[in-house]
């Protein structure tokens, strides 16, 4: 791992004051250290946020569930308030990785580093998500741009993801048996305004499944979308699972999903 | 170069190294404490699991400026006055190891379950295990010996 220098900030205001074109923030480095390890990205400044006190917990409000960006997913996954909430987050929040990765990390940066299979974004378009930075308020429908990118600026700082509370929701993740990132995972939500059928795994980011909410809205059923075909020459091929695979695999998600909803 | 004290074992340490210093390089290099394995080192076979302040991590993945002035507790730490913890007696005691490399994360991986459910069932210790990776694959008698450590725990 290349050399770098170790800031720890009190406040986010100094967070972003010692931010530079050439720095990253730290909260569980579940990702950025092993990224720093393989030689994937190299940083000047390493700017830890996890003693910022403001950007951890969990409120919940008769509306939405806001989880503070350095909130841990152990922290999601045993909170009482989010499984009274929305309890498909909480369980969603135990089904990533393995319990130390648990115990160190986080929302923000999952949502930030928006890996194609990452389990977190998914939450955030099925549930209708605003992300808080320091500096605006960004909906969930326009924070995820791509494979790994963001509508975060250089230097700009999660500060907490705000969750609208649905109807009834489910994730139904199919972890690859190794790393146990989604080859495919669909979180159905239901809210009174209409069904969103978030899908993680399937293309190169995260996307709400227009053809399976469509249905879902007229008719919230199993049998609705039972043997639907969707398009896959937009998704994912590799070793783990072809396109054609991925594109199956995201219906029979989506059942079980509504099943458990 | 940053100076970081930790209570390691019970005893307080004061280093002075490099910003990028993984905790796992901390222990090893730097305090010669090599019962912590380095399998991986991209944190998903679990040999380096240490505790932090009571809980289960990796630390081969851990920034040991980031974890400053905490209470750092690695496989060199459990015997006390020459005997061995309850889960190390275990494992012996269910041939929980074969070469032994994955030991010391599956124990202290396995000390952390038991800290936080006192009589898990089988798949509970499986699903626990799932970032600790045996490559003998002697899952069998490691579930064995957690096990058996729940119940003198």
């Amino acid at each position: 791992m290349k050399s770098f220098n170790y800031h720890s900030a009190k406040d986010s205001k100094e967070a972003s004051k010692l931010s530079s074109s050439n720095s990253a923030y730290l909260a569980g480095g579940m990702t950025t250290i092993p990224s720093m390890k393989l030689g994937l990205a190299s940083y000047k400044d390493i700017i830890d946020i996890k003693n910022i006190k403001k950007l951890s917990g969990i409120k919940v409000s008769g509306k939405s569930v806001t989880i503070g960006a350095t909130t841990k997913h152990v922290e999601v996954a045993n909170s009482k308030d989010v499984k009274k909430a929305i309890s498909s987050l909480a369980a969603l929040a135990e089904g990533i990785g393995d319990p130390q990765v648990r115990n160190r990390g986080t929302i923000g940066g999952s949502i930030a580093n928006n890996d194609p299979s990452a389990d977190y974004p998914s939450a955030c378009i099925a549930l209708d998500a605003t992300i808080h930075t320091n500096e605006r308020k960004i909906e969930a429908s326009k924070f995820f741009k791509g494979m790994f990118e963001t509508a975060l600026k250089k230097g700009e700082l999660i500060e907490a993801i705000e969750f609208k509370i649905p109807e009834k929701s489910s994730y139904q993740k199919y972890p690859n048996p190794a790393s146990r990132y989604a080859v495919v995972g669909v979180y159905v939500a239901k809210h009174k305004d209409g069904t969103r059928v978030a899908v993680t795994g399937a293309k190169p980011c995260v996307y709400n499944d227009k053809d399976l909410s469509k249905v879902l809205d007229s008719n919230f059923s199993v049998n609705s979308i039972a043997g639907m075909e969707l398009k896959s020459s937009d998704m994912n091929s590799d070793i783990h699972a072809s396109a054609e695979y991925r594109a199956n695999l995201v219906v029979i998600q989506a059942k079980k999903a509504v099943e458990a909803c | 170069m940053t100076e970081i004290t930790l209570d390691v074992n019970g005893k307080k340490v004061t280093k002075t190294v490099p910003d990028n210093t993984l905790l796992s390089t901390f222990l090893r290099d730097h305090l010669n404490l090599t019962g912590t394995h380095v399998g991986c080192d991209t944190s998903q076979c679990g040999a380096c699991v240490v505790h932090v302040d009571g809980e289960s991590l990796k630390s081969c993945t851990t920034l040991a400026a980031d974890i400053a002035d905490s209470k750092v507790t690695t496989i060199e730490g459990l015997a006390s006055n020459g005997k061995m913890h309850p889960m190390q007696e275990a494992f012996k005691k269910m041939h929980g190891l074969q070469c032994g490399f994955c030991t010391p994360g599956m124990v202290m991986s396995a000390i952390d379950l038991l800290n936080k459910n006192k009589d898990p069932s089988d798949k509970e210790i499986r699903d626990w295990l799932e970032g600790n990776i045996c490559r003998c694959t002697g899952y069998q008698n490691i579930v064995a010996a957690v096990k058996e450590a729940s119940s003198k725990m």
